[in-house]
């Protein structure tokens, strides 16, 4: 009989990390952003069927960037979670903090459990407040911790450099056009520092609007409102550029 | 619904355990839903009174509910039973949306009612039964659809108008000598006030206009572009105009003879 070799718990830990981590940077990275009248969600994604977002309750969205079944399987339990939730009490006693806790318990007993290969997934609940302030964005990394974030998050392969550009770019009250643009202008970024083009019909997006009539506030924006959205934030920005040009 | 009745079975309608009751047990119970199809869309509407025995019980309920985006669902019976049941309808349509990212066929949300009515038979033989009426646009057919129930799930599809609840005879007759294939939207609302008038004149558990109090029947609409239900202030201008056509003719428009 042989003898397993000892791997300590740190080296055990570092190696799950490093596995999760390697799976999610596989994956194309996706974007959520605040934007005056809501949360905007923007990715890459060439399949039409597989979504990366979605509605998990009224006011609340999901967005995850890695393996397509495993994060399947957690969005099933969080409707399934906030749909109970919601038929037991009430509609406005399901929020994004209640449901990025349970995530994060779900992640993290995976994680830790040796019996089980750690998740290779990386979430993003959002839920969209009466006001701008009243929004709340949690990531959610592979070990079961909780990022509160503001104004914008990336995740997924190429997430650190994404999230450094959208940080300096970002600004409250922008409309929905001008995030959305800057949302593209940080996907279409490759890590060696150039830039290609994602056209329209690979983009998905989604909006928490808080403005829509609907108790459920969730919408998928996609064909001619999507390329007319896209076509608005770049005439924005050129007439921007030319009246800077002006000034000068 | 499913996982419902794996993890948490006392949330469910069907699986309660009753005690041994002789007798009808008390509770309020909805009366009159009517809806009338026309071309384009389908309207649902229920008079507003809840009655226990010989009391009525409430004189504002509400008895018809979107169940989703494109239909609607009116009760008759047990109120609370009922409310109950439309809730858990449309849980289960919201979540299937969600779960499967489409939504389910007209049929397929038809059949489920049909289910759930069937487990509720247990209650319906103690006395407490929920008949709804289902309405909605089937947008693969472009068209409104009226499905009725009986007490024990089954399912017809009515052409043109149908009715449920203790004043549906009379809600029926009404609808049968004004109903036409033609109508429009306007005129298929004011069909189902007329309807609900009708009902009340006869049936003393449906509630007419409550004029003193501005209380009108809930009247809603489903077309392609979705639920609506009609505002107070339109609701009241349709029995308004009923009302003082009726002060000429108490028994409301006459229909030809031949």
């Amino acid at each position: 009989m042989s003898t397993p070799f000892y791997v300590s718990p740190q080296q055990a830990m570092a190696d799950r990390a490093e596995y999760a981590r390697k799976g999610i940077a596989r994956g194309r990275s996706l974007v959520v952003l605040q934007y005056a009248d809501g949360i905007v969600f923007v990715g890459e994604n060439p399949s039409r069927a597989l979504h990366k977002f979605s509605e998990i309750y009224d006011r609340i969205g999901f967005a995850a960037a890695g393996k397509y079944n495993e994060y399947e399987n957690l969005r099933i339990g969080g409707v399934r979670y906030a749909d109970l939730r919601g038929y037991t009490y009430d509609r406005d006693d399901v929020t994004a903090r209640g449901l990025a806790n349970v995530y994060a318990q779900t992640l993290g007993t995976i994680f830790s459990s040796a019996a089980e290969k750690p998740y290779e997934v990386e979430l993003v609940v959002a839920e969209v407040g009466e006001t701008p302030e009243g929004d709340q964005i949690y990531r959610l990394p592979h070990d079961g911790s909780i990022v509160d974030e503001h104004g914008s998050v990336a995740v997924g392969g190429n997430a650190e450099q994404i999230s450094s550009y959208l940080d300096q770019r970002h600004q409250d009250g922008m409309s929905l056009a001008e995030a959305l643009k800057l949302a593209v202008q940080s996907l279409s970024r490759e890590p060696n520092g150039g830039e290609r083009e994602i056209p329209a019909e690979r983009l998905e997006v989604a909006v928490l609007d808080r403005t829509r009539p609907q108790q459920r506030k969730f919408k998928r924006i996609v064909g001619r409102q999507l390329d007319r959205l896209l076509e608005a934030g770049g005439a924005e920005t050129a007439t921007e550029a030319e009246e800077s040009d002006d000034e000068e | 619904m499913d996982f419902l009745s794996e993890h948490q079975p006392q949330m469910l309608p069907g699986k309660r355990q009753l005690p041994p009751v002789q007798g009808v047990i008390e509770a309020p119970h909805g009366t009159t839903i009517v809806a009338v199809t026309f071309p384009g869309g389908v309207v649902l509407a229920g008079d507003r009174r809840a009655t226990m025995g010989n009391v009525i019980a409430q004189r504002d309920i509400e008895k018809v509910f979107p169940a989703d985006e494109y239909s609607a669902v009116g009760i008759a019976g047990t109120a609370g039973l009922a409310v109950e049941m439309v809730k858990l309808f449309q849980l289960e349509l919201e979540h299937f949306e969600k779960v499967e990212g489409a939504t389910l066929s007209l049929e397929g949300k038809a059949n489920r009612l049909s289910t759930m009515i069937r487990s509720n038979l247990g209650m319906a033989m103690q006395g407490l039964a929920v008949v709804p009426l289902f309405a909605g646009f089937d947008v693969d057919r472009g068209k409104g659809r009226i499905f009725s129930y009986d007490v024990t799930g089954g399912r017809s599809e009515e052409p043109g108008y149908a009715a449920t609840g203790s004043g549906s005879l009379f809600a029926r007759g009404a609808m049968k000598k004004l109903y036409s294939n033609d109508l429009t939207e306007q005129q298929a609302t004011t069909l189902v006030v007329q309807a609900l008038y009708d009902a009340a004149d006869d049936d003393s558990a449906t509630g007419g206009p409550d004029v003193a109090r501005r209380i009108y029947p809930i009247v809603t609409v489903i077309t392609e572009e979705g639920f609506r239900r009609l505002t107070d202030e339109e609701s009241s201008e349709i029995a308004r105009l009923i009302l003082e056509r009726r002060l000429e003719q108490p028994d409301g428009p006459r229909a030809a003879l031949l």
